[in-house]
């Protein structure tokens, strides 16, 4: 256990990072409102797979580096992601029996919860409301979760972090 | 300061674009520079032509405040900036440039494109600097119509490419195709440049005040380089004037 805790811990950093720079990148004019919350599927991920090594503190400096990141209101996305990443964590023994489909189901649940606090944020700093197309990048996220799921478990593998 | 940390990052994810943009330079053929080339002498010979007159104008329009005896300071120093390519939350309107503090950069500066003002400075880092659009929803700038100097605020909507006059008077004398400008009542937006163009004017019964609603002159989504302002004061606009060699340039 302490030898393979050892081992491949840089993948988590490094994937979040991976995960930010997607969030930023620039996309063609239509599909950015499409793009997907890379970072809280990210953040899902490790806390369904290594709860002990990724949790809600973890989820909440993510959180912190995405606004700061991404210029919006400091602490907005920490809130979302340490929510969604207390309730993966509390439910991941549940959740990893689940077949993959059923994963999904489940993952685009916790997302649309932190689109929704997101939404909250907004809401109560005064900001506009974002059209329904605000709620799409989610529901793109259940064609999203199998494929990342079985890369991520694939390189976890090899690293040897899982 | 977090954002400095995170300044590598921006960097990487605006390479690609930045590389591809310098392959396509590199691509253009001589036709294509020559006419550039071309294009280019014909619209500074209009522009030198144009600012001959402003000159003159400019200078009556200073003898006439002196008679008036207010004062009026004229003079910007710029600074050309590039919006870094990187798409920031889709909640706020925002974009990133590549100037910050070690350019003398500073919070609440005015910000302009070729057009009309674009928005002011609300972050700076060492190296890029965070401007805020004028048409994010916590954005509010003074403004006059250019016709008549009615005075008003601008304040974005946030959603989409618009401007809301706020609090206009049903009976005030406001008409579509109004060029609005700033009126420099702020003391951030140098006066005199232009912000938007009145595009509906509407009377809703439910509203004490006339529905006005303008659209940005600058092109928000297009530019991508901007221009920074320093406003100066009379006599650091000499020293401007005379220390022009320097990379910033100095425009009367």
């Amino acid at each position: 256990m302490s030898d393979a805790r050892a081992r491949g811990g840089w993948l988590i950093p490094c994937s979040l990072l991976l995960a930010m720079l997607l969030m930023i990148l620039p996309m063609p004019a239509g599909a950015d409102a499409l793009r997907p919350q890379w970072v809280a599927l990210m953040t899902l991920y490790w806390c369904l797979t290594v709860p002990e090594r990724y949790g809600v503190f973890s989820a909440f400096a993510a959180g912190l580096a995405l606004d700061v990141i991404s210029g919006s209101l400091f602490g907005q996305h920490a809130l979302g992601l340490s929510v969604i990443a207390y309730a993966a964590v509390e439910l991941h023994q549940r959740v990893r029996i689940f077949p993959l489909w059923q994963q999904a189901l489940f993952a685009v649940m916790l997302l649309l919860v932190e689109r929704l606090i997101n939404l909250w944020v907004l809401g109560a700093t005064g900001q506009p409301m974002p059209s329904l197309v605000y709620w799409a990048p989610t529901c793109l996220s259940l064609l999203l979760w199998p494929w990342l799921s079985v890369i991520m478990n694939d390189i976890g593998r090899r690293v040897g972090l899982i | 300061m977090l954002s400095v940390v995170v300044y590598p990052l921006h960097l990487a994810v605006n390479a690609p674009a930045a590389y591809v943009r310098t392959a396509r330079e590199r691509m253009t053929d001589e036709a294509q520079l020559r006419a550039a080339n071309a294009a280019l002498g014909r619209e500074n010979l209009l522009l030198k032509a144009r600012l001959q007159q402003f000159e003159s104008l400019e200078a009556e329009n200073m003898r006439l405040r002196d008679l008036l005896g207010s004062s009026f300071s004229v003079g910007e120093r710029v600074l050309i900036a590039e919006i870094l390519s990187v798409d920031l939350t889709p909640s706020r309107q925002q974009v990133m440039v590549n100037k910050g503090t070690s350019s003398g950069v500073f919070v609440g500066q005015p910000v302009l494109d070729a057009n009309a003002v674009m928005g002011q400075v609300i972050r700076t880092n060492p190296f890029s600097s965070v401007v805020l659009l004028i048409t994010d929803a916590d954005h509010a700038l003074p403004v006059e119509v250019n016709r008549n100097g009615v005075r008003s605020i601008a304040a974005g909507t946030g959603l989409g490419q618009g401007l809301e006059l706020l609090f206009i008077p049903k009976n005030a004398d406001i008409r579509e195709g109004d060029l609005l400008v700033t009126s420099g009542m702020g003391e951030r937006f140098p006066p005199g440049y232009p912000v938007a163009r009145v595009t509906t004017v509407r009377q809703d019964p439910d509203n004490p005040f006339m529905t006005v609603v303008a659209e940005p002159n600058a092109r928000l989504d297009r530019s991508r380089e901007v221009l920074l302002v320093w406003t100066l004061n009379p006599q650091m606009q000499q020293q401007a004037l005379t220390g022009g060699g320097t990379a910033r340039g100095a425009l009367p």
